[in-house]
């Protein structure tokens, strides 16, 4: 007879907070009149933070729970805690671009904390039914967001293909599991590791297995060539949930790869190592040179994503190749990283696109350092960060993953790594150039910045150069949660 | 375990064979004396207009759709009620929380208007 | 013998209805012959001795898809895809995705289960009352994955109602 535990309640705490506040937002939603529903952002956003003092009101013990579904360990501890922080952020950024886009109804708040929710399982499970069903909780609510501006064609667009490439790509993930349950038996990770460090448990259908589970996450991810969607979803979604859908999701499907790939694919040979190395290996490289194409700044950062997302991938080869915990480690940092440059540079841009998001293009930002000086060093600093210019978290990002590549001994990885943060440093900077250096009337919008908005960028900023300064404070604390429970 | 399937297999059997008798019976033995009024369709004595397949309106697809999503919820009740007796109140409080955890979704579909026809 | 004849008639329903899926032109009648072709599958999960699997073949697909299926057909003009192409120019694509699925499952066959190292198949007797273990196994080991299900099904019914009603006060 199983009972629950109270120690296993308190390992889902956090989940469980968001879940509920997720429920009361929505149940209140027909409630409150339409000029009201700033409020259940704000609920929202305290629902975010009450989770977030779970942690330091419940201490957590590490352990598993829930007959092995769930591990609370470092590691999705690390990635609940970004959950959270990206959450706030997004929150913060949306309530007046709603208002401002007439597009206000508070189930876009309840869709990002169930979302938060998904990708907290996600991090957590060490069972690949929880990470399969996290998964699809995560991805049904970004699919609902992307197409929130329902008057907007592009919007519909990125809404209708997001949500058919992605139940595309669950079903590679599911598809996966089916197999790897056919095999041996269990979908649990910690009984699966044992079950696969027999000698002859490795076959060419584990493989399969392990290759379909990677497919399903890499569209996740968006790593070549399953990056086809990204930038018309990135573009066609709502600003602020690009800032959201980019680093959030994407953390939580990296956080699965690392759990299975470094939990599992040890004793697998160079097979699933070689698969690893030529995708981060192809995606960083299409994705800059694509960047350098692009006259749109969201397809722009788009494409920008996709080539973190090969960076990142480095990271994790070097983990498959040395077996240390330096790859993990920097993977983690770089996510972290990535995550506060990119919410931050989707939200400013939420902003100076004006209502109903109608200048994007590079040309609408010319001459925006002359006009709205405050948001243009802003979004320097966010630009100058994706590129990795020393002094900015972007920097040591990149930094300690290709060091860990270095000591991995992949020479050759490291050489397009850093051939490609070359190339991107063009695109970026172009930007930047556009703002300052080229004469115009600006396009973009110059109202203030509304407060909310203001203190979610303000919090990016330190947070960049926070880990820009002082980065050895989170190496630490990524290094610690780097090594996963199973 | 197959015998309790057999005789659903008669069962099959028997109302293949008694509608396909009934039916052929009635178009064999039947008499039939067609004019352009009996062939027309019948709707409740009133004149048939147009085809029957127009396009129907977005709100029967949105009730599907929660029919499904019950429909589900429903599925997952058939193996608690073979277990509830050893699950105990352990299972009964599980199966409350997931049946609120729904009932959340129905007040919201209810107080949105989504079943309301007119709206 | 009576479930051998009894899988090789469903086995021959499935397959046959199948082939008149996607030939029909009238997209209702597909999806009228897509109901024979889950319910055939439906009687084969029965012979494979797994009740609960027919049960949800029944009631989710035949009762609840299929509704919905037809609501979708519906929604669109029949008549123009009437008149349309029936099959799209990707046919050479589909026709060499069809002949790779047939060979791997042929080579699978021919192999036999000793080609895989799959887990070993559950003994007839092990799977009397196999309901029973479901439930147990849903209700106590995976409890937690039951629980997030239903606030999943919770996030789609938000979508649906977002997604589909006309017109947000």
């Amino acid at each position: 007879m199983t009972t629950v535990s109270i120690p296993d309640v308190m390992r889902i705490l956090p989940e469980l907070i968001l879940a509920g506040f997720a429920i009361l937002v929505m149940l209140f939603e027909p409630f409150v009149p339409a000029g009201r529903k700033r409020v259940l952002g704000w609920i929202a956003l305290l629902g975010v933070l009450v989770a977030g003092m779970a942690f330091t009101w419940a201490p957590p013990n590490a352990g598993m729970a829930f007959s092995g579904s769930i591990a609370a360990d470092g590691f999705s501890y690390f990635f609940i805690f970004l959950f959270l922080t990206i959450a706030a952020l997004a929150l913060l950024g949306s309530i007046n671009y709603l208002e401002r886009d007439n597009i206000h109804h508070a189930e876009y708040y309840a869709l990002i904390l169930f979302s938060t929710v998904g990708m907290c399982f996600m991090a957590a499970s060490a069972e690949l039914i929880m990470i399969f069903l996290g998964l699809e909780i995560s991805s049904l609510s970004t699919y609902v967001l992307a197409g929130f501006r329902r008057h907007d064609p592009r919007s519909n667009e990125s809404a209708m293909k997001y949500f058919l490439l992605g139940s595309f790509a669950t079903a590679f993930f599911l598809y996966g599991i089916a197999f790897v349950y056919g095999l041996t038996g269990t979908t649990n990770l910690v009984d699966l590791a044992a079950d696969l460090a027999q000698p002859g448990k490795w076959s060419t259908l584990t493989r399969a297995a392990l290759i379909l589970m990677f497919v399903g996450l890499a569209f996740k991810v968006s790593t070549v060539p399953f990056q086809i969607w990204t930038p018309d979803v990135y573009q066609g979604a709502p600003a602020p949930v690009t800032a959201f859908l980019s680093t959030g999701p994407k953390a939580a499907a990296f956080a699965v790869l690392v759990r299975i790939f470094l939990g599992l694919a040890g004793p697998s040979g160079p097979a699933a190592f070689w698969v690893i190395w030529i995708s981060a290996a192809l995606t960083m490289t299409v994705g800059n040179f694509a960047a350098l194409l692009q006259k749109n700044v969201k397809r722009m950062l788009a494409y920008s994503a996709i080539a973190h997302a090969g960076y990142v991938l480095v990271g994790l080869a070097a983990a498959m190749a040395s077996g240390s915990t330096e790859g993990a480690s920097a993977v983690l940092f770089y996510l972290a990283a990535y995550a506060f440059m990119n919410v931050g540079a989707f939200l400013l841009i939420a902003h100076l696109a004006g209502p109903g998001e109608g200048r994007t293009e590079i040309s609408d930002f010319t001459g925006l350092g002359r006009a709205a000086p405050g948001a243009a060093a802003c979004l320097t600093v966010f630009m100058l960060s994706l590129s990795g210019i020393p002094s900015t978290a972007g920097f040591f990002a990149k930094f300690y993953v290709f060091r860990a590549s270095v000591h991995a001994g992949l020479i050759g990885l490291t050489i397009i790594a850093v051939l490609n943060s070359v190339v991107s440093v063009y695109y970026y900077l172009n930007l930047v150039v556009t703002m300052y250096m080229r004469e115009g009337e600006p396009q973009a919008a110059r109202t203030p910045m509304p407060l909310p908005l203001y203190s979610a960028i303000a919090a990016s900023l330190f947070a960049i150069f926070y880990l820009g300064l002082y980065p050895n404070h989170f190496l630490l604390l990524s290094t610690l949660s780097s090594k996963p429970l199973p | 375990m197959e015998s309790g399937y057999l005789t659903i297999l008669i069962y099959i059997g028997a109302v293949v064979f008694l509608s396909a008798a009934i039916l052929g019976m009635s178009a064999w033995v039947g008499v039939k004396r067609p004019t352009r009024e009996k062939l027309s369709p019948y709707e409740c004595g009133i004149q048939p207009v147009g085809d029957a397949r127009e396009r129907f309106s977005i709100s029967f697809y949105l009730v599907g759709m929660l029919f499904i999503l019950f429909d589900v919820e429903a599925v997952f009740l058939y193996p608690w009620a073979v277990v509830y007796k050893e699950l105990k109140w352990f299972g009964f409080t599980e199966m409350l929380l997931y049946i609120l955890i729904l009932l959340a979704g129905y007040v919201y579909i209810w107080k949105k208007g989504a079943l309301d026809w007119s709206r | 013998m009576v479930a051998e004849v009894t899988f090789f008639i469903l086995s021959a329903l499935a397959l046959g209805s199948a082939v008149m899926v996607i030939t029909r032109r009238n997209p209702v009648h597909s999806a009228l012959w897509l109901i024979v072709t889950l319910f055939s599958v439906g009687g084969v999960f029965l012979i494979l001795r797994a009740p609960f699997l027919f049960a949800v073949q029944i009631i989710l697909y035949v009762g609840g898809i299929m509704v919905l299926i037809i609501f979708v057909i519906m929604l669109v003009s029949v008549d123009v895809s009437g008149r349309q192409q029936q099959f799209s120019r990707q046919w050479l694509v589909g026709l060499t995705t069809v002949l790779i699925l047939a060979a791997e499952l042929g080579y699978a066959l021919y192999r036999g289960s000793k080609g895989f190292l799959l887990a070993r198949s559950a003994p007839a007797a092990a799977l009397e009352n196999n309901t029973q273990a479901i439930g147990t196994a849903l209700y106590q080991n995976y409890m937690l994955p039951v629980e997030i299900a239903s606030i999943l099904l919770l996030v789609a019914m938000v979508g649906a109602v977002l997604m589909a009603k006309r017109k947000m006060e």
